[in-house]
């Protein structure tokens, strides 16, 4: 067992953990945070999505050891004050996701992305989406969400 | 889909990674972004009893100009290599080539040398690494050496590093004055790995032929086959034919031998066509 601190969305968590605990498995079973989602497990669905230090991560490729001294940011952080982002609200909007089991992972990916570009073609957006997996295909409303949410930022 | 127990080391300097190296042997592996070792240890495939993560050790992701290279840390990620002012601009095959690596999330975790200390005979970054001629530095109790990178990759995830050597940094040569480039892959999905990748360089004279042709190709054997030996001006349709007879792909189920010569040929003609157009 170890003993470390974790910070995530600005708290900090005690965590008596194996260091081979996944970075997502801490999230949820031990800082009780379930917004991010568990999907396959090997980083290729992207529903396990998170930010570290700013930048999407996938939370099963980590082990959550490794993560003192960095600042982790999860799905729970987005809604600040209850209000969604506008990314969120675009995809209410858009009708962007049905069961919404991959949602919160493209939510942090795009968070992210959209800080670094802002007015992405609907191209950039479809190669940036490749890595988040949705298995009830709504892509089309989940692209058209993410340019909405893009424009609305501009 | 959980990762055997390990023991987890966390040095803060290149001499404490060494030391634990030196200490453990081969039960000692080494993380970076560790998105190609997180989905093997998960699956079990990799079961290290000593996980040695080198994501303290400061200082390792820089990206510095020389004269006639850009010398990069081993941990600069693959979205730092796409991003980069400097890759793109003395490097674009390296930056074009990284920006087709995985996903963006994957980008933004995943290292140059771990990619390259990986040697997936798929991967982009053995490919162009061995296309440029880039050299390798490893550090080791002996010292540090350099290893071009010809001579790093031996076979399927395998490489010249000793157990208890760090790859450190990269040297890649800039590219040299009106140096072209392309790079191309064929996968069945955007992200996966390649069945056959191919990587170019080369000059354009006044009458429009190809000189200085460096070709590299992925996927096709268990390393980086790497074509030099053209004559200046050769035709596309020449060096791609040439290119397809270089190759001895295996036969595996999914992908037939003659399949990835194909595409091996295919690949290298529009590449070299790319790349006399651009």
């Amino acid at each position: 067992m170890s003993e470390f601190e974790l910070t995530v969305n600005g708290s900090r968590y005690a965590v008596r953990a194996e260091p081979r605990k996944l970075l997502c498995d801490v999230l949820r079973e031990d800082c009780r945070l379930t917004g991010t989602h568990v999907g396959c497990e090997h980083g290729v669905c992207g529903a396990c999505t998170v930010l570290v230090d700013g930048r999407p991560a996938r939370a099963c490729l980590i082990y959550a050891v490794q993560m003192q001294g960095s600042s982790i940011t999860t799905i729970e952080a987005i809604a600040a004050g209850g209000r969604p982002s506008r990314l969120q609200q675009a995809l209410h909007e858009a009708h962007g996701l049905q069961c919404g089991f991959c949602t919160p992972g493209i939510v942090m990916t795009f968070e992210a992305y959209l800080k670094e570009n802002p007015r992405p073609s609907e191209e950039e957006v479809r190669d940036v989406l490749s890595g988040n997996l949705c298995r009830c295909t709504g892509y089309q409303n989940i692209v058209a969400a993410i340019l909405k949410a893009a424009d609305a930022e501009a | 889909m959980k990762p055997a127990a390990f023991r987890y080391h966390r040095p803060r300097s290149l001499a404490e990674a060494l030391a634990l190296l030196a200490e453990h042997g081969p039960q000692a592996k080494l993380i970076a972004g560790g998105q190609s070792l997180g989905p093997l240890m998960n699956m079990r495939l990799a079961q290290p009893a000593e996980l040695v993560d080198l994501n303290s050790l400061a200082g390792l992701d820089f990206v510095n100009e020389n004269e006639d290279a850009i010398e990069i840390g081993a941990l600069a990620t693959h979205h730092a290599l796409a991003t980069s002012p400097l890759v793109r601009k003395s490097c674009p095959l390296l930056a074009e080539a990284a920006q087709s690596i995985g996903h963006y999330a994957i980008r933004t975790r995943g290292t140059l040398g771990g990619s390259l200390a990986h040697a997936d005979p798929a991967a982009q970054l053995p490919l162009v690494a061995a296309t440029l001629g880039a050299e390798i530095v490893a550090a080791g109790p002996r010292g540090e050496r350099r290893i071009p990178a010809a001579g790093f990759f031996v076979s399927l995830m395998s490489t010249v590093l000793e157990p208890d050597e760090i790859l450190v940094s990269v040297r890649v040569p800039k590219a040299a004055p009106g140096e072209r480039h392309a790079y191309l892959q064929f996968s069945r999905r955007r992200g996966d790995f390649a069945i056959v990748a191919v990587a170019t360089t080369l000059l354009v004279d006044k009458k429009g032929n190809a000189r200085n042709l460096r070709l590299g190709i992925g996927g096709a054997e268990d390393k980086p086959v790497v074509l030099t030996d053209f004559a200046s001006g050769e035709k596309p349709d020449a060096v791609a034919r040439k290119a397809r007879e270089a190759v001895n792909p295996a036969e595996t189920p999914r992908v037939p031998a003659v399949y990835r010569r194909e595409l091996v040929e295919v690949l290298a003609r529009r590449a070299l066509l790319e790349a006399m157009g651009k």
